[in-house]
């Protein structure tokens, strides 16, 4: 089969259960289209030898009762991964090889599927266009010198590329949902404590969550079966029943009461995204939901609560990284001139940037005006969404105010690249659950993406509506390889 | 609001990350920006509001107090930049 790497996880799955196909056949197709793409700049470390080893050791005694039977894929580099180097896409850890996996991670090798390398991200997710990583910009394989969005570009430039059939990323802001959008991918970031942080590079311990990236909603579904567990090694961690996601996935959502906040038509949005949005409503409507007008009043206020408390968790986590115990150190004559020369040399621009607001809003005499101020406005949003769900069972958005950017558009001014997230940030902020599906293209055939949000632990809810929905949508992605020669 | 090169420089110091004038000018510019922004949040009156500190609605779990993880000393020391046996070796702290 010449045509493996345009298989969606579910065919690989059936195809290598009904052994159609090997684990090796199809992991030297992705590793072969991987080697010939490498002016994506998707990848920071390949562990191609080891994945065809892998592949050959499975197809010697395959387990074929595994969810990922022999399946390759390669992850953001936020995760540990043992013994393979982890760099957060950052100069201060660009040495770093984890003693230990993360256990997102190792629930995905325990079904079964083969590691084929590290993708790159913004330095420790912090960005919205894999721009500020320390190992180069990613390109998006929608159109040449195109962002990818971010943190995990480098995750979404590879689903839409072709270059594994699925992957992980982790959404603090929108890093999951605004790279799905820019690609035509579909991207779920699930409840906060669905998805253990154990093992994974801690940037805003309150708001981080991984989740899966694919080509379709059944396969972002079965990885999230796989990826959500309960573990006792992140006290955040929540012991609720998990869904069997991909299994009980269903089209039917008649009935479901879809809300519609008024808030999210903010000014100056391009009508290319309004146009969106109301296709979406029809298309929805179309799949018998209903839909109801609904008020989230505090959603302008997210983006500066934001600003406030993901730079304040950063800069503690980011504490760790003083050059003593791992990672890069620079040389000092003295330990406090050694941690200062480190950080500076180690640490990039916007990481840099976010420490000093962190650092400035938890400072004394500053911490009630900012941090204090911040969380109590986060309970409001909070507060927004809890009303909301007093009425309907879900709730529809635009994933991103605009399309894909071009490299360095946005690069001199953090607060227009801030406003990228305008529509995924409050969802982190009340722990809910969302999913980015495409949804259209723009008059430069870019792609535009639509958000569902769900009730806390309602994944089901979500991705039910996002799979019937995906099906009156009938996205089409123009990828035309621009990048292989 | 404003800050200055001073308060600069002084977050610089608690962040333990050295700034040249350039940089430290370049950051005053860029935050001014980014508090300009985030002063919108003064426009709420939330007096009367608890702060959120946890989305998830849970109290943490006790566990027994178990040893889980032995002999982890190589695994610790393995990425030091710079060690000596069993220790990390830093630039002299004592005269």
């Amino acid at each position: 089969m010449s045509d493996i790497t345009k298989q969606s996880l579910s065919e690989l799955v059936e195809n290598i259960k009904s052994k159609k196909l090997s684990s090796s056949e199809v992991t030297k197709a992705f590793v072969e289209r991987s080697e010939k793409s490498k002016e994506l700049n998707v990848y920071i470390t390949e562990d191609y030898s080891n994945a065809l080893e892998k592949a050959k050791k499975f197809d010697e005694k395959p387990n074929l009762d595994l969810k990922l039977p022999g399946i390759p894929m390669a992850v953001k580099d936020l995760f540990c991964t043992k013994d393979l180097r982890t760099t957060a896409g950052s100069k201060i850890l660009n040495n770093f090889v984890p003693t230990y996996e993360s256990t997102v991670t190792q629930n995905i090798w325990n079904e079964g599927a083969i590691l084929m390398g590290k993708l790159n991200c913004d330095e420790f997710a912090m960005g919205s266009s894999n721009e500020t990583s320390f190992f180069g910009n990613v390109q998006n394989p929608i159109d040449k010198n195109l962002v990818p969005g971010g943190s995990s570009g480098g995750s979404s430039s590879a689903v839409a590329a072709q270059l594994t059939p699925i992957t992980i990323g982790t959404d603090t802001g929108g890093s999951i949902r605004q790279p799905a959008s820019f690609t035509g991918t579909v991207g779920l970031k699930p409840t906060y404590g669905s998805c253990s942080r154990y093992g994974i590079v801690a940037f805003a311990s309150s708001l981080d969550q991984a989740g899966p990236m694919a080509q379709n909603v059944k396969d972002c579904a079965l990885l999230q079966e796989v990826i959500s567990t309960y573990d006792v090694k992140d006290s955040t961690s929540i012991d609720f029943k998990r869904n069997e996601y991909s299994k009980e996935l269903t089209k039917d959502i008649k009935g479901k009461k879809i809300g519609i906040p008024k808030e999210y038509r903010v000014d100056d949005m391009p009508k290319e995204i309004e146009d969106l949005w109301k296709k979406g409503i029809e298309y929805a409507k179309d799949c018998g939901a209903e839909i109801i007008d609904i008020s989230l009043p505090h959603t302008n206020y997210a983006l500066p609560t934001y600003y406030i408390v993901a730079p304040a968790e950063a800069s503690s986590n980011l504490a760790r990284y003083d050059g003593v115990k791992y990672g890069f150190r620079a040389e000092g004559e003295n330990l406090i001139n050694m941690y200062e020369k480190t950080r500076s040399e180690g640490f990039g621009a916007e990481v840099q940037r976010r420490i000093m607001i962190g650092t400035y809003v938890l400072s004394s005499g500053y911490y009630d005006a900012y941090y204090l101020k911040a969380q109590k406005v986060r309970k409001l949003i909070k507060n927004d969404f809890d009303d909301a769900y007093k009425k309907v069972d879900a709730i529809l958005t635009p994933s991103t105010p605009s399309s894909a950017f071009k490299i360095g558009e946005k690069t001199n001014d953090p607060v227009s690249m801030y406003l990228n997230d305008i529509f995924t940030v409050p969802v982190n902020l009340a722990g809910l659950p969302g999913i980015s599906i495409p949804a259209g293209h723009d008059a430069k055939g870019y792609p535009l993406g639509l958000q569902i949000i769900g009730k806390a632990f309602d994944e089901q809810n979500i991705l039910n509506i996002a799979y019937a929905m995906e099906e009156k949508i009938n996205f089409k992605n123009n990828i035309t390889d621009w990048w292989i020669k | 609001m404003s800050i200055d090169l001073k308060t600069i420089k002084h977050i610089s110091k608690l962040s333990r990350i050295s700034l040249d004038e350039k940089k430290a000018e370049k950051l005053a510019g860029d935050l001014n920006s980014i508090f300009d922004f985030i002063e919108k949040l003064n426009e709420l009156k939330t007096d009367n509001v608890e702060p959120l500190t946890s989305v998830a609605e849970t109290t943490l779990k006790l566990r027994p107090d178990e040893v889980k993880s032995k002999n982890l000393r190589e695994q610790v020391i393995k990425n030091s930049p710079n060690e000596n046996e069993d220790y990390f070796v830093v630039p002299k702290v004592i005269e």
